[in-house]
Protein backbone atom coordinates (compact mmCIF):
# COMPACT_ATOMS: atom_id res chain seq x y z
CA UNK A 1 0.00 0.00 0.00
CA UNK A 2 1.19 3.58 -1.06
CA UNK A 3 2.43 6.03 2.05
CA UNK A 4 -0.19 7.99 2.84
CA UNK A 5 0.05 12.18 2.00
CA UNK A 6 0.27 13.34 5.66
CA UNK A 7 -0.72 16.82 6.65
CA UNK A 8 2.06 19.10 7.60
CA UNK A 9 2.06 22.61 9.01
CA UNK A 10 3.57 24.87 6.89
CA UNK A 11 4.97 28.75 7.58
CA UNK A 12 4.32 31.56 5.93
CA UNK A 13 8.04 33.69 5.45
CA UNK A 14 6.42 36.00 2.88
CA UNK A 15 3.09 37.40 1.58
CA UNK A 16 3.28 38.69 -2.19
CA UNK A 17 0.56 40.79 -3.80
CA UNK A 18 0.20 39.59 -7.05
CA UNK A 19 -2.74 41.74 -8.16
CA UNK A 20 -5.85 43.86 -5.85
CA UNK A 21 -7.69 40.16 -5.85
CA UNK A 22 -4.38 37.84 -5.65
CA UNK A 23 -1.84 36.97 -3.30
CA UNK A 24 1.22 34.51 -3.32
CA UNK A 25 1.78 32.55 0.07
CA UNK A 26 5.95 31.63 0.16
CA UNK A 27 5.59 28.86 2.24
CA UNK A 28 8.58 26.89 4.47
CA UNK A 29 7.68 23.82 4.80
CA UNK A 30 10.13 21.65 6.80
CA UNK A 31 8.78 18.08 5.57
CA UNK A 32 8.26 18.86 1.88
CA UNK A 33 8.98 16.15 -0.99
CA UNK A 34 9.78 17.73 -4.18
CA UNK A 35 6.92 18.03 -6.47
CA UNK A 36 6.40 18.20 -10.03
CA UNK A 37 5.82 21.69 -12.19
CA UNK A 38 2.22 21.31 -12.49
CA UNK A 39 0.79 19.73 -8.90
CA UNK A 40 -1.02 21.31 -6.07
CA UNK A 41 -1.52 20.73 -2.45
CA UNK A 42 -4.53 20.83 -0.34
CA UNK A 43 -5.10 23.23 2.47
CA UNK A 44 -7.02 22.32 5.12
CA UNK A 45 -8.24 25.04 8.07
CA UNK A 46 -9.71 24.21 10.87
CA UNK A 47 -11.72 26.72 13.89
CA UNK A 48 -11.33 26.57 17.38
CA UNK A 49 -15.34 24.22 17.39
CA UNK A 50 -13.28 21.44 14.95
CA UNK A 51 -14.99 22.71 11.72
CA UNK A 52 -12.55 22.22 8.85
CA UNK A 53 -12.30 22.90 5.36
CA UNK A 54 -10.21 21.98 2.80
CA UNK A 55 -9.70 23.69 -0.86
CA UNK A 56 -6.73 22.37 -3.91
CA UNK A 57 -4.15 25.00 -4.63
CA UNK A 58 -1.70 24.81 -7.55
CA UNK A 59 1.80 24.75 -6.45
CA UNK A 60 3.53 27.93 -8.17
CA UNK A 61 6.85 27.68 -7.29
CA UNK A 62 8.99 25.76 -9.54
CA UNK A 63 10.79 22.29 -7.85
CA UNK A 64 14.05 23.53 -7.44
CA UNK A 65 12.86 26.72 -5.19
CA UNK A 66 13.64 26.95 -1.50
CA UNK A 67 10.04 27.69 -0.58
CA UNK A 68 6.61 26.64 -1.62
CA UNK A 69 4.72 29.02 -3.70
CA UNK A 70 0.92 29.02 -3.40
CA UNK A 71 -1.35 31.81 -5.36
CA UNK A 72 -4.54 32.50 -4.08
CA UNK A 73 -7.03 34.22 -5.62
CA UNK A 74 -9.67 36.29 -3.43
CA UNK A 75 -13.19 35.03 -3.97
CA UNK A 76 -15.80 37.30 -2.70
CA UNK A 77 -18.25 34.28 -1.33
CA UNK A 78 -15.20 32.12 -0.89
CA UNK A 79 -14.45 30.45 2.35
CA UNK A 80 -10.58 29.30 2.56
CA UNK A 81 -9.42 31.76 -0.29
CA UNK A 82 -10.43 34.62 1.98
CA UNK A 83 -8.70 33.41 4.98
CA UNK A 84 -5.49 32.80 2.61
CA UNK A 85 -5.32 36.01 1.55
CA UNK A 86 -6.90 38.47 4.20
CA UNK A 87 -6.34 36.69 7.53
CA UNK A 88 -3.10 34.70 7.12
CA UNK A 89 0.00 36.99 8.43
CA UNK A 90 3.91 36.02 7.86
CA UNK A 91 4.73 33.83 10.47
CA UNK A 92 1.56 32.00 10.59
CA UNK A 93 0.94 28.47 10.08
CA UNK A 94 -1.28 26.74 7.51
CA UNK A 95 -1.92 22.93 7.47
CA UNK A 96 -1.58 21.59 3.72
CA UNK A 97 -0.35 17.96 2.11
CA UNK A 98 0.76 17.19 -1.06
CA UNK A 99 2.12 17.11 -3.58
CA UNK A 100 -0.96 15.98 -5.64
CA UNK A 101 -1.57 15.02 -9.28
CA UNK A 102 0.17 13.19 -11.74
CA UNK A 103 -1.25 13.68 -15.15
CA UNK A 104 -1.37 17.80 -15.46
CA UNK A 105 2.76 17.85 -14.98
CA UNK A 106 5.61 19.06 -16.82
CA UNK A 107 8.90 17.69 -16.39
CA UNK A 108 11.94 19.27 -18.69
CA UNK A 109 13.96 16.37 -20.08
CA UNK A 110 11.40 13.81 -19.30
CA UNK A 111 9.84 11.04 -22.10
CA UNK A 112 7.02 13.79 -22.81
CA UNK A 113 9.26 16.63 -23.24
CA UNK A 114 10.56 15.27 -26.55
CA UNK A 115 11.96 18.58 -27.93
CA UNK A 116 8.47 19.36 -29.16
CA UNK A 117 7.40 22.88 -28.20
CA UNK A 118 5.27 23.74 -25.54
CA UNK A 119 2.08 26.08 -25.57
CA UNK A 120 1.02 26.78 -21.81
CA UNK A 121 -2.89 28.61 -21.92
CA UNK A 122 -3.89 30.49 -19.28
CA UNK A 123 -6.83 32.20 -17.80
CA UNK A 124 -6.30 34.58 -14.80
CA UNK A 125 -4.84 32.63 -11.65
CA UNK A 126 -4.75 29.36 -13.93
CA UNK A 127 -1.47 30.95 -14.16
CA UNK A 128 -0.06 29.45 -11.40
CA UNK A 129 0.32 25.50 -12.63
CA UNK A 130 1.90 27.16 -15.97
CA UNK A 131 3.82 29.55 -14.04
CA UNK A 132 5.71 26.52 -11.78
CA UNK A 133 6.27 25.23 -15.24
CA UNK A 134 7.92 28.11 -16.80
CA UNK A 135 9.95 28.50 -13.86
CA UNK A 136 11.17 24.95 -13.88
CA UNK A 137 12.05 24.97 -17.23
CA UNK A 138 14.31 28.50 -16.69
CA UNK A 139 15.79 26.38 -14.51
CA UNK A 140 16.86 23.73 -16.54
CA UNK A 141 19.38 23.62 -19.38
CA UNK A 142 17.89 22.24 -22.07
CA UNK A 143 15.19 25.10 -22.81
CA UNK A 144 12.54 23.50 -25.20
CA UNK A 145 10.43 26.21 -27.41
CA UNK A 146 8.04 27.63 -24.94
CA UNK A 147 5.07 30.27 -25.82
CA UNK A 148 2.83 31.42 -23.04
CA UNK A 149 -1.27 32.60 -24.03
CA UNK A 150 -2.02 34.69 -20.93
CA UNK A 151 -5.89 36.24 -20.61
CA UNK A 152 -6.55 38.28 -18.10
CA UNK A 153 -9.08 40.77 -17.16
CA UNK A 154 -7.44 43.94 -17.22
CA UNK A 155 -3.39 44.80 -16.84
CA UNK A 156 -3.37 45.70 -13.15
CA UNK A 157 -4.85 41.92 -13.08
CA UNK A 158 -1.64 40.06 -14.64
CA UNK A 159 -0.05 38.00 -12.59
CA UNK A 160 3.67 37.80 -12.17
CA UNK A 161 3.63 40.01 -14.97
CA UNK A 162 7.12 41.59 -14.35
CA UNK A 163 8.64 38.38 -13.75
CA UNK A 164 7.53 36.82 -16.87
CA UNK A 165 8.27 39.92 -19.02
CA UNK A 166 12.09 39.80 -17.52
CA UNK A 167 12.20 35.70 -18.28
CA UNK A 168 11.05 36.31 -21.69
CA UNK A 169 13.54 39.22 -22.39
CA UNK A 170 16.21 36.78 -21.36
CA UNK A 171 15.40 33.77 -23.31
CA UNK A 172 14.53 34.01 -27.14
CA UNK A 173 13.31 30.48 -26.86
CA UNK A 174 10.14 32.05 -24.04
CA UNK A 175 7.41 34.39 -25.90
CA UNK A 176 4.86 35.58 -24.02
CA UNK A 177 1.20 36.98 -25.58
CA UNK A 178 -1.17 38.97 -23.52
CA UNK A 179 -5.12 39.93 -24.12
CA UNK A 180 -6.78 41.72 -21.70
CA UNK A 181 -10.22 41.47 -21.88
CA UNK A 182 -12.11 43.82 -20.27
CA UNK A 183 -9.71 46.71 -19.82
CA UNK A 184 -6.39 48.02 -21.87
CA UNK A 185 -4.44 50.42 -20.72
CA UNK A 186 -3.10 53.13 -23.45
CA UNK A 187 -1.24 52.12 -26.40
CA UNK A 188 -1.87 48.59 -25.09
CA UNK A 189 -0.28 46.65 -28.00
CA UNK A 190 -0.93 42.70 -26.87
CA UNK A 191 -4.60 41.43 -28.03
CA UNK A 192 -8.15 42.93 -26.20
CA UNK A 193 -10.23 39.79 -26.43
CA UNK A 194 -10.74 36.75 -25.15
CA UNK A 195 -8.86 33.89 -26.56
CA UNK A 196 -10.58 33.00 -30.04
CA UNK A 197 -8.91 30.49 -32.91
CA UNK A 198 -7.16 33.41 -34.52
CA UNK A 199 -5.29 34.07 -31.36
CA UNK A 200 -4.10 30.49 -30.97
CA UNK A 201 -2.88 30.52 -34.46
CA UNK A 202 -0.58 33.10 -34.26
CA UNK A 203 0.26 32.44 -30.48
CA UNK A 204 0.36 28.59 -31.18
CA UNK A 205 2.18 26.47 -32.68
CA UNK A 206 1.45 24.55 -35.97
CA UNK A 207 0.31 21.16 -35.18
CA UNK A 208 3.05 19.49 -37.76
CA UNK A 209 5.42 20.50 -34.76
CA UNK A 210 3.67 18.31 -32.42
CA UNK A 211 3.34 20.75 -29.84
CA UNK A 212 2.29 19.93 -26.01
CA UNK A 213 -0.16 21.79 -24.68
CA UNK A 214 -1.26 22.60 -21.14
CA UNK A 215 -3.98 25.19 -20.33
CA UNK A 216 -5.27 26.13 -16.86
CA UNK A 217 -8.26 28.68 -15.86
CA UNK A 218 -12.07 28.87 -15.84
CA UNK A 219 -14.19 26.10 -17.69
CA UNK A 220 -14.99 27.54 -20.14
CA UNK A 221 -11.58 29.32 -21.52
CA UNK A 222 -10.43 25.65 -20.99
CA UNK A 223 -13.28 23.88 -22.47
CA UNK A 224 -12.73 26.78 -25.55
CA UNK A 225 -8.83 26.19 -25.71
CA UNK A 226 -9.16 22.91 -25.72
CA UNK A 227 -11.63 22.60 -28.49
CA UNK A 228 -9.69 25.01 -30.56
CA UNK A 229 -6.82 23.32 -30.27
CA UNK A 230 -8.12 19.82 -31.94
CA UNK A 231 -9.86 21.82 -34.50
CA UNK A 232 -6.48 22.89 -34.96
CA UNK A 233 -4.78 19.35 -35.15
CA UNK A 234 -3.20 19.02 -31.63
CA UNK A 235 -3.26 15.59 -30.68
CA UNK A 236 -5.95 14.83 -27.96
CA UNK A 237 -3.20 13.16 -25.51
CA UNK A 238 -1.08 16.40 -26.31
CA UNK A 239 -3.15 18.64 -24.77
CA UNK A 240 -3.76 18.85 -20.90
CA UNK A 241 -6.41 20.76 -18.89
CA UNK A 242 -7.26 22.01 -15.36
CA UNK A 243 -10.25 23.69 -15.24
CA UNK A 244 -11.27 25.95 -11.67
CA UNK A 245 -14.79 25.74 -11.64
CA UNK A 246 -16.75 28.52 -10.30
CA UNK A 247 -17.54 27.03 -7.14
CA UNK A 248 -16.86 29.76 -4.74
CA UNK A 249 -13.20 28.01 -3.07
CA UNK B 1 1.70 15.53 13.48
CA UNK B 2 -0.62 18.23 13.11
CA UNK B 3 -3.39 17.05 13.99
CA UNK B 4 -4.78 19.65 17.04
CA UNK B 5 -3.63 21.81 14.98
CA UNK B 6 -6.34 25.82 15.05
CA UNK B 7 -6.46 27.99 12.32
CA UNK B 8 -5.62 31.24 13.60
CA UNK B 9 -8.62 33.22 13.24
CA UNK B 10 -10.48 30.65 10.89
CA UNK B 11 -14.52 30.65 11.46
CA UNK B 12 -15.21 28.94 8.36
CA UNK B 13 -18.62 29.25 7.27
CA UNK B 14 -21.81 29.36 9.22
CA UNK B 15 -22.67 25.97 10.49
CA UNK B 16 -26.46 26.52 10.64
CA UNK B 17 -26.79 25.06 6.88
CA UNK B 18 -23.77 22.62 7.22
CA UNK B 19 -25.61 20.74 10.58
CA UNK B 20 -28.44 20.31 8.32
CA UNK B 21 -26.45 18.59 5.52
CA UNK B 22 -23.89 16.90 7.87
CA UNK B 23 -25.15 13.40 7.33
CA UNK B 24 -25.30 14.11 3.32
CA UNK B 25 -21.86 16.08 2.90
CA UNK B 26 -18.69 13.29 3.57
CA UNK B 27 -15.60 15.05 5.41
CA UNK B 28 -13.69 17.15 3.98
CA UNK B 29 -16.23 18.59 1.22
CA UNK B 30 -18.28 21.53 0.92
CA UNK B 31 -21.80 22.01 -0.75
CA UNK B 32 -21.87 23.46 -4.08
CA UNK B 33 -25.22 24.36 -6.69
CA UNK B 34 -22.99 24.95 -9.21
CA UNK B 35 -21.91 22.28 -11.22
CA UNK B 36 -17.98 22.24 -11.86
CA UNK B 37 -16.29 20.22 -14.77
CA UNK B 38 -12.87 18.72 -14.25
CA UNK B 39 -11.15 16.73 -17.00
CA UNK B 40 -7.68 15.91 -18.15
CA UNK B 41 -8.00 17.03 -21.53
CA UNK B 42 -10.37 17.76 -24.12
CA UNK B 43 -14.06 16.67 -24.64
CA UNK B 44 -14.42 14.08 -26.99
CA UNK B 45 -17.58 14.47 -29.68
CA UNK B 46 -18.76 11.44 -29.75
CA UNK B 47 -20.91 10.81 -33.32
CA UNK B 48 -24.22 8.42 -32.11
CA UNK B 49 -24.47 6.35 -35.06
CA UNK B 50 -20.77 5.25 -34.11
CA UNK B 51 -21.56 5.09 -30.37
CA UNK B 52 -21.73 1.59 -28.78
CA UNK B 53 -21.83 0.39 -25.37
CA UNK B 54 -20.20 -2.98 -24.73
CA UNK B 55 -19.29 -5.43 -22.07
CA UNK B 56 -16.52 -7.97 -22.78
CA UNK B 57 -13.18 -9.13 -20.98
CA UNK B 58 -12.12 -11.84 -19.17
CA UNK B 59 -15.71 -13.73 -19.83
CA UNK B 60 -17.81 -15.77 -21.95
CA UNK B 61 -19.47 -13.18 -22.93
CA UNK B 62 -19.27 -10.48 -25.40
CA UNK B 63 -22.18 -7.33 -25.48
CA UNK B 64 -23.21 -4.99 -27.49
CA UNK B 65 -25.62 -1.82 -27.88
CA UNK B 66 -25.83 0.85 -30.31
CA UNK B 67 -27.54 4.00 -29.30
CA UNK B 68 -31.24 3.19 -30.51
CA UNK B 69 -30.65 -0.25 -28.57
CA UNK B 70 -29.26 1.14 -25.33
CA UNK B 71 -32.30 3.94 -25.19
CA UNK B 72 -34.45 1.11 -25.55
CA UNK B 73 -33.41 -0.48 -22.47
CA UNK B 74 -35.45 -0.20 -19.00
CA UNK B 75 -34.02 2.71 -17.50
CA UNK B 76 -34.82 4.89 -14.31
CA UNK B 77 -34.85 8.08 -12.59
CA UNK B 78 -32.29 8.49 -9.65
CA UNK B 79 -31.54 11.32 -7.11
CA UNK B 80 -28.11 10.61 -5.81
CA UNK B 81 -25.62 12.88 -3.97
CA UNK B 82 -22.64 13.23 -5.85
CA UNK B 83 -19.06 13.93 -4.47
CA UNK B 84 -16.04 15.11 -6.19
CA UNK B 85 -12.45 14.56 -5.17
CA UNK B 86 -11.96 18.13 -5.76
CA UNK B 87 -14.01 18.76 -2.24
CA UNK B 88 -17.63 19.78 -3.60
CA UNK B 89 -20.52 17.55 -2.88
CA UNK B 90 -23.16 18.10 -5.25
CA UNK B 91 -26.67 17.38 -3.50
CA UNK B 92 -29.87 16.09 -5.14
CA UNK B 93 -28.49 15.57 -8.75
CA UNK B 94 -31.31 13.91 -10.58
CA UNK B 95 -29.87 11.22 -13.48
CA UNK B 96 -32.02 9.06 -16.19
CA UNK B 97 -30.13 5.89 -17.66
CA UNK B 98 -29.78 1.98 -17.25
CA UNK B 99 -29.06 0.55 -14.31
CA UNK B 100 -25.43 -1.54 -14.61
CA UNK B 101 -27.56 -4.64 -13.44
CA UNK B 102 -29.92 -4.15 -16.46
CA UNK B 103 -26.81 -4.70 -18.55
CA UNK B 104 -25.12 -7.47 -16.43
CA UNK B 105 -28.38 -9.55 -17.28
CA UNK B 106 -26.89 -10.83 -19.92
CA UNK B 107 -23.26 -12.42 -18.62
CA UNK B 108 -23.63 -15.30 -15.80
CA UNK B 109 -21.10 -13.89 -13.56
CA UNK B 110 -21.98 -16.98 -11.05
CA UNK B 111 -20.71 -19.58 -13.35
CA UNK B 112 -17.78 -17.08 -13.50
CA UNK B 113 -16.96 -16.25 -9.98
CA UNK B 114 -13.17 -15.06 -10.40
CA UNK B 115 -13.99 -12.32 -12.53
CA UNK B 116 -14.43 -9.61 -9.70
CA UNK B 117 -13.47 -6.11 -11.38
CA UNK B 118 -13.94 -4.14 -14.20
CA UNK B 119 -12.19 -1.74 -16.26
CA UNK B 120 -14.77 1.47 -17.48
CA UNK B 121 -13.69 2.62 -20.83
CA UNK B 122 -14.24 5.90 -22.56
CA UNK B 123 -14.11 7.86 -25.61
CA UNK B 124 -10.70 9.96 -25.19
CA UNK B 125 -8.85 7.10 -23.51
CA UNK B 126 -9.79 7.54 -19.87
CA UNK B 127 -10.16 4.52 -17.85
CA UNK B 128 -11.16 3.67 -14.32
CA UNK B 129 -11.17 0.55 -12.40
CA UNK B 130 -13.73 -0.69 -9.70
CA UNK B 131 -15.12 -3.76 -7.98
CA UNK B 132 -17.90 -5.17 -9.98
CA UNK B 133 -19.92 -5.45 -6.47
CA UNK B 134 -19.79 -1.50 -6.55
CA UNK B 135 -21.33 -1.31 -9.52
CA UNK B 136 -24.54 -4.19 -9.11
CA UNK B 137 -27.33 -4.59 -6.15
CA UNK B 138 -28.76 -0.70 -7.88
CA UNK B 139 -25.35 1.10 -6.70
CA UNK B 140 -24.48 2.21 -10.43
CA UNK B 141 -25.96 3.60 -13.74
CA UNK B 142 -25.07 4.51 -17.26
CA UNK B 143 -26.39 7.65 -17.17
CA UNK B 144 -27.71 9.91 -20.63
CA UNK B 145 -30.09 12.29 -19.24
CA UNK B 146 -29.26 15.34 -16.56
CA UNK B 147 -31.89 17.07 -14.77
CA UNK B 148 -34.42 15.97 -17.51
CA UNK B 149 -31.89 16.94 -20.11
CA UNK B 150 -29.45 14.97 -22.61
CA UNK B 151 -26.51 14.92 -20.65
CA UNK B 152 -24.15 17.76 -22.64
CA UNK B 153 -20.57 16.58 -23.61
CA UNK B 154 -18.76 18.60 -21.17
CA UNK B 155 -20.28 16.50 -18.16
CA UNK B 156 -19.94 13.16 -19.80
CA UNK B 157 -22.23 13.13 -22.31
CA UNK B 158 -23.49 11.16 -24.49
CA UNK B 159 -23.67 8.56 -21.67
CA UNK B 160 -21.43 8.02 -18.27
CA UNK B 161 -20.74 5.83 -15.38
CA UNK B 162 -23.22 6.83 -12.29
CA UNK B 163 -21.54 5.28 -9.06
CA UNK B 164 -22.56 7.90 -6.57
CA UNK B 165 -21.34 6.31 -3.44
CA UNK B 166 -17.78 6.63 -4.90
CA UNK B 167 -15.51 9.44 -5.54
CA UNK B 168 -17.04 11.02 -8.75
CA UNK B 169 -14.01 10.37 -10.99
CA UNK B 170 -15.14 6.69 -10.70
CA UNK B 171 -18.37 7.99 -12.77
CA UNK B 172 -15.95 7.76 -15.85
CA UNK B 173 -17.43 10.56 -18.79
CA UNK B 174 -18.02 9.01 -22.06
CA UNK B 175 -17.88 5.90 -21.28
CA UNK B 176 -18.39 3.16 -23.91
CA UNK B 177 -18.17 -0.03 -22.22
CA UNK B 178 -16.56 -2.28 -19.23
CA UNK B 179 -13.82 -4.89 -19.39
CA UNK B 180 -14.76 -7.42 -16.69
CA UNK B 181 -11.69 -9.15 -15.83
CA UNK B 182 -9.91 -10.92 -12.59
CA UNK B 183 -7.17 -8.58 -11.36
CA UNK B 184 -7.71 -5.17 -10.01
CA UNK B 185 -5.81 -3.13 -12.53
CA UNK B 186 -5.29 0.79 -11.85
CA UNK B 187 -7.48 2.95 -14.53
CA UNK B 188 -6.24 6.70 -15.08
CA UNK B 189 -6.47 8.62 -12.26
CA UNK B 190 -5.23 5.87 -9.72
CA UNK B 191 -2.25 5.10 -11.54
CA UNK B 192 -1.41 9.27 -11.55
CA UNK B 193 -1.91 8.93 -7.11
CA UNK B 194 -5.35 9.01 -6.39
CA UNK B 195 -6.82 6.04 -4.33
CA UNK B 196 -7.29 2.94 -6.08
CA UNK B 197 -11.06 2.83 -4.60
CA UNK B 198 -12.18 6.07 -3.36
CA UNK B 199 -14.59 5.89 -0.56
CA UNK B 200 -15.86 9.62 0.27
CA UNK B 201 -17.05 8.57 3.82
CA UNK B 202 -13.10 7.13 4.31
CA UNK B 203 -11.68 10.22 2.82
CA UNK B 204 -10.02 7.97 0.47
CA UNK B 205 -8.45 10.84 -2.19
CA UNK B 206 -5.02 9.86 -2.41
CA UNK B 207 -2.83 6.64 -2.84
CA UNK B 208 -2.09 5.47 0.95
CA UNK B 209 -5.30 7.33 2.22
Amino acid sequence: MARQLKWQLGTVVEIRKETPTVKSLILDLPEWTTHLAGQHVDVRLTAEDGYQAQRSYSIASAPEDKYLMLTVEHIKEGEVSPYLTEVLRVGDQVELRGPIGGYFVWKAGDAQDDGSPLLLVAGGSGIAPLMAMIRHRANSDKKVPTRLLYSSRSYEEVIYREELDRLAANDSSLSTFHTLTRRQPQNWTGYARRIDRAMLVEAGWRSAEKPLAYTCGPTALVETVANLLLELGYEPERIKTERFGPTGG
Amino acid sequence: MAENFISPGFKGRARVIENNLKERIPPGQYETKEFPVLSAGPTPRSSLERWDFSISGEINEKLKWTWDEFLKLPHETVTVDIHCVTKWSKLGTVWTGVSVDTLLEGVDLDAQPAVGYLIAFCDGGYTTNLPLADVRSRKAWIAYEYDGRLLAPEHGGPARLLVPHLYFWKSAKWVRGFKLVTENRQGFWESAGYHNYGDPWKEQRYAGD
